[in-house]
């Protein structure tokens, strides 16, 4: 199992790798931890003519405070860094957990925050964080650079809003929300969830920045490896609304996301068990995030 | 602007040893130690991330060597089972792995023995969850697990209490 022929470079800029994607239109691929992308290369699952490593690009590197709050994740942030950084585990508690249940302590040292966003695995946890944390996606490429909301990032399986000549360059995650949840039921750690959740609860005291920011009481309950991308469950928002979370609200809840969903079954798990652990996990998730907040209230 | 190239040149150091080679681009690390440096510790099981076999050090961090091309290998240091062995005998957590019967086959054997020295060097005392959280992204097709986890408590219980900290 060898991946087929390529042709390698090193890109030495974030210019330099716009511009070798440019040169190879549709048939270049970008390198960062590889770790989703060299197992499809050699199941020869892909077959790019030309892999641009990405590796040294130090404008896709570093962790910063930004003014407001939140935080910048250079793209090539590594699941290790996530999980162990003073600065995440305080401004984005939610993504540091989430990054410490994302495969092996040998992926987490390679595997990047950009490389799992860009591959958009729908069981991938890092994806379902992001979209709970209505974090922002930025992206630049030859016609510019811009910035995609995680709502509007993820469209489909293993499809995002990513265009095959852009590059993801950093994540932006708004102000920490006061409280969140997170829960994921694998068949062994490290494996791919059957199913997980990610939820936060959204109140911040300033004027908010922008009208996506998590508004005062707004819950944002995502579920993962129950479709086709990370999915928000909306009808279990609502009924969870104003973060007023107790045993029976979260169980409608879970009933209401387990009935919203549409997993898929496979050999590790049938659709409807995947339906059943979605209605379990949320409630839990739910909880969770409420014993967070009482505790902090403290 | 780089041209992109079917062969790379890699300056890296393996298991304390510099050197300069010019490998294919697909050459994986893996191959790269196995077939051009006659590495043959370092075992090959799925070749996609999966079993661990393959696991090496990676400037001291543990990665599989089936998912990094050796052309990434610029300027890095490779640590492989062979660098983990001393020249005469066996290291203490290999003795260990002896004393309690912690291989059958032996297939596993090189990944573990990596991936452990990897988990001590950051938690020089785990407790035996923490053991057996770190080994499950390597696969025993033996199932031979109990005694793999004996044996890395067992080394850690024979460390001086000054290691342990």
């Amino acid at each position: 199992m060898k991946p087929a022929r390529f042709r390698y470079a090193r890109a030495d800029s974030l210019a330099e790798a716009t511009a070798l994607l440019a040169a190879a239109p549709g048939d270049a691929k970008l390198l960062a931890g590889g770790q989703s992308l060299v197992p499809m290369l050699n199941m020869r699952l892909v077959r790019p003519a030309v892999l641009v490593d990405v590796n040294g690009l130090r404008e896709l590197t570093g962790i910063t405070p930004l003014p407001d709050g939140g935080l910048r994740l250079g793209a090539l942030t590594r699941h290790a860094e996530l999980a162990g950084s003073p600065l995440v585990r305080e401004r984005a508690p939610l993504l540091a957990e989430a990054a410490r249940h994302v495969g092996h302590a040998a992926i987490r040292n390679q595997g990047t925050l950009g490389g799992s966003v860009a591959h958009a695995d729908p069981a991938a946890e890092l994806p379902a964080a992001l979209l709970a944390l209505d974090a922002r996606v930025h992206i630049t490429g030859p016609r510019g650079a811009r910035e995609v909301a995680a709502d509007a990032f993820f469209r489909g399986l293993l499809t995002t809003a990513l265009e095959p000549d852009e590059i993801l360059t950093a994540i932006e995650v708004p102000v920490p929300p006061p409280s969140w949840g997170f829960v994921e039921i694998a068949r062994r750690p490290g494996d791919f969830a059957l199913a997980g959740v990610a939820v936060t609860v959204g109140s911040h005291p300033l004027p908010l920045p922008a009208p996506s920011r998590a508004r005062e009481g707004a819950v944002r309950l995502v579920g993962f490896g129950i479709g086709d991308r990370p999915i928000r469950l909306i009808r279990a928002e609502r009924i969870v609304a104003g973060g007023r979370v107790d045993a029976e609200t979260a169980a409608r809840a879970g009933a209401a996301a387990g009935a919203d969903c549409d997993p898929p079954g496979d050999v590790h798990g049938s659709a409807e068990f995947r339906r059943h652990l979605a209605s379990v996990l949320v409630e839990r998730a739910l909880l969770q995030m409420s014993a967070r907040l009482a505790g902090r209230a403290r | 602007m780089t041209t992109p190239s079917e062969r790379v040149t890699v300056r890296c150091t393996v298991n304390g040893r510099p050197g300069a080679h010019v490998v294919e681009a697909r050459r994986s690390l893996a191959d790269f130690l196995r077939e051009d440096l006659g590495l043959t510790g370092t075992h090959v099981g799925c070749e996609h991330g999966v079993c661990g076999a393959c696991t090496v050090l990676v400037d001291g961090r543990s990665a599989r060597s089936c998912l990094l091309f050796a052309a990434q290998l610029d300027g890095r240091a490779v640590t492989t089972i062979e660098g983990l062995t001393p020249a005469e005998g066996l290291s203490p957590l290999q003795e260990s792995f002896r004393v309690c019967h912690a291989m059958q086959c032996g297939f596993c054997t090189p990944g573990m023995i990596v991936t452990v020295t990897a988990l001590l060097a950051e938690e020089p005392a785990p407790s035996t969850e923490t053991i057996r959280e770190a080994i499950s992204g390597n696969l025993c097709m033996c199932t031979g697990y109990v005694n793999i986890v004996r044996a890395v408590e067992q080394a850690v219980a024979a460390r001086p209490a000054e290691a342990r900290a």
